[in-house]
């Protein structure tokens, strides 16, 4: 088979095939955007541009929490209202931002950037595990919430992280497991359902 | 015209994620051996999929075939080893059950003796009195049932029965050498001491994981008994088996807890 000639000028082409390879983003969506941006006003592909760059330049790693920020320490960290006794211990800087939407926990977080996946070869040492002890030996806190994600991967680093944390003497939690708010019982799977059974409290 | 849909028992070896919220997933058959289909939306909270295709899931599924993978449309939990899943050895010990038996698994044909192996082992992984022996005896039997059991009571070459003592196992030969037949072989051999070589004929000749009893058996003896296989394994399906490594550090962190670990 011989490939098909294309008419489309070569900067297109390069904008077409750089959006697909974004998440979510197909063939068809990229070339969509490609041509909304060639009818854009100039100055706004400019700011576009300059915000893509942007990310790039300024965006950086907290040395503390490991969360994505500008300034670091990261504003998080730095702020003296945030509780400062407890640790929120997440697998991605996604987990912060919908840990933060909840509005309901105003600790500090640690981010491990991904679980442990012995299949996969990721183990302890590819994550932030370790400066996550030094941080608890530095300033000690009351409490470490495992916030990983609830299937085996996620189980087997909280495990494992409360392992190394066990002799510190600080009390670790897990998020509770149950039914989506809204959702319909008989809709839930049924592990969810048996955990939200097991996890039931006293009402 | 054969059905576009089929319906199965399977044991979730394995995860790759796909894409934004898909995940590929390698489940271990007893009619088909080994699937790999696609789940879709599984990583997302509101998924009715993904709480019943975690790792060492026993499952109940509904898949449909596709041109290149399958696709999941519905999944059951039969049994989620609870026992297993909030203990770190014993489910680092199961990830490594799943990836032994993913690396065996033929893709496509009856596999229901590896099938009942591995379900029974997982099974038992929970309440097993000595959780490490009954993983080398996993990895004893899926050699059996896969066809490359290790000759290890004749020597392999002259087929004269070995004498109690030190031995060499050939690697490429697949059986141990007797003293004359040390220079003979294909090559690859690894010295199994007296004691190792009684703890491997035990795992040979114990046909089910309940008769393996509890044996006190010296930490240099299992490191020696694990390194024997995890060498012989890996000459088998040429490859490593990853998680073995995370299995062995975290059987290690917890041997200070827990007495069963303690090595």
């Amino acid at each position: 088979m011989t490939t098909p000639v294309s008419y489309s000028p070569a900067p297109i082409v390069k904008l077409v095939e750089e959006f697909s390879k974004l998440p979510g983003i197909g063939p068809k969506t990229a070339q969509r955007l490609t041509f909304y941006l060639v009818r854009m006003p100039e100055e706004r592909a400019r700011d576009l541009a300059e915000a893509i760059v942007g990310v790039k330049e300024r965006v950086s790693i907290c040395s503390r929490c490991f969360n994505i920020t500008e300034a670091d320490p990261c504003d998080i960290c730095s702020d003296p209202r945030r509780d400062q006794s407890r640790v929120c211990v997440v697998e991605e800087a996604l987990d912060v931002l919908a840990l933060e939407r909840t509005h309901s926990y105003r600790g500090l977080y640690h981010v491990l950037h991904g679980a442990i996946s012995p299949m996969n070869g990721v183990g302890p040492d590819d994550l932030r595990i370790r400066p996550l002890l030094s941080r608890l030996r530095e300033n000690p806190v009351e409490e470490i919430i495992l916030a990983t994600n609830p299937n085996v991967e996620g189980d087997a680093t909280a495990m494992y992280i409360h392992g190394l944390i066990a002799p510190l003497g600080i009390s670790v939690t897990r998020p509770a497991r149950g039914l989506p708010v809204g959702g319909d019982l008989e809709y839930a799977d049924e592990s969810t359902l048996g955990r939200a059974i097991e996890g039931r409290q006293d009402f | 015209m054969r059905s576009r849909t089929y319906r199965s028992r399977g044991i979730v070896l394995r995860q790759y994620p796909l894409g934004e919220a898909d995940r590929i997933v390698s489940i271990l058959t007893p009619e088909m051996g080994k699937v790999r289909a696609v789940a879709k939306g599984v990583r997302r909270p509101r998924t009715r999929l993904g709480g019943n295709l975690d790792l060492t899931s026993v499952i109940d599924f509904a898949a449909s075939f596709g041109r290149n993978l399958d696709v999941i449309t519905e999944a059951r939990t039969l049994g989620q080893n609870i026992e297993v899943r909030s203990d770190l050895p014993r489910l680092s010990l199961a990830l490594y059950v799943c990836e032994l038996a993913d690396s065996f698994a033929p893709e496509g044909s009856r596999s229901r003796e590896l099938f009942r192996l591995t379900l029974s082992v997982l099974d038992t992984l929970g309440p097993a009195p000595d959780p490490w022996l009954l993983t080398r005896w996993f990895e004893t039997r899926i050699l059996d049932v896969s066809g490359f059991r290790p000759q290890i009571e004749d020597c392999v070459e002259c087929a004269e029965a070995l004498k109690p003592g030190d031995h060499l196992l050939d690697l490429g030969a697949g059986g141990a050498l007797c003293p004359n037949c040390r220079s003979l072989g294909v090559g690859g051999k690894i010295f199994v001491s007296e004691s190792a070589m009684r703890v491997l004929r035990h795992l040979q000749r114990t046909s089910r994981s309940d008769e393996l009893g509890t044996p006190t058996l010296r930490d240099s003896l299992r490191d020696e008994v694990e390194g024997i296989l995890s060498r012989y394994i890996r000459f088998v399906v040429e490859r490593d088996i990853k998680s073995a490594d995370f299995t062995r550090r975290a059987v290690r962190l917890e041997g200070d807890a827990n007495p069963q670990f303690r090595r």
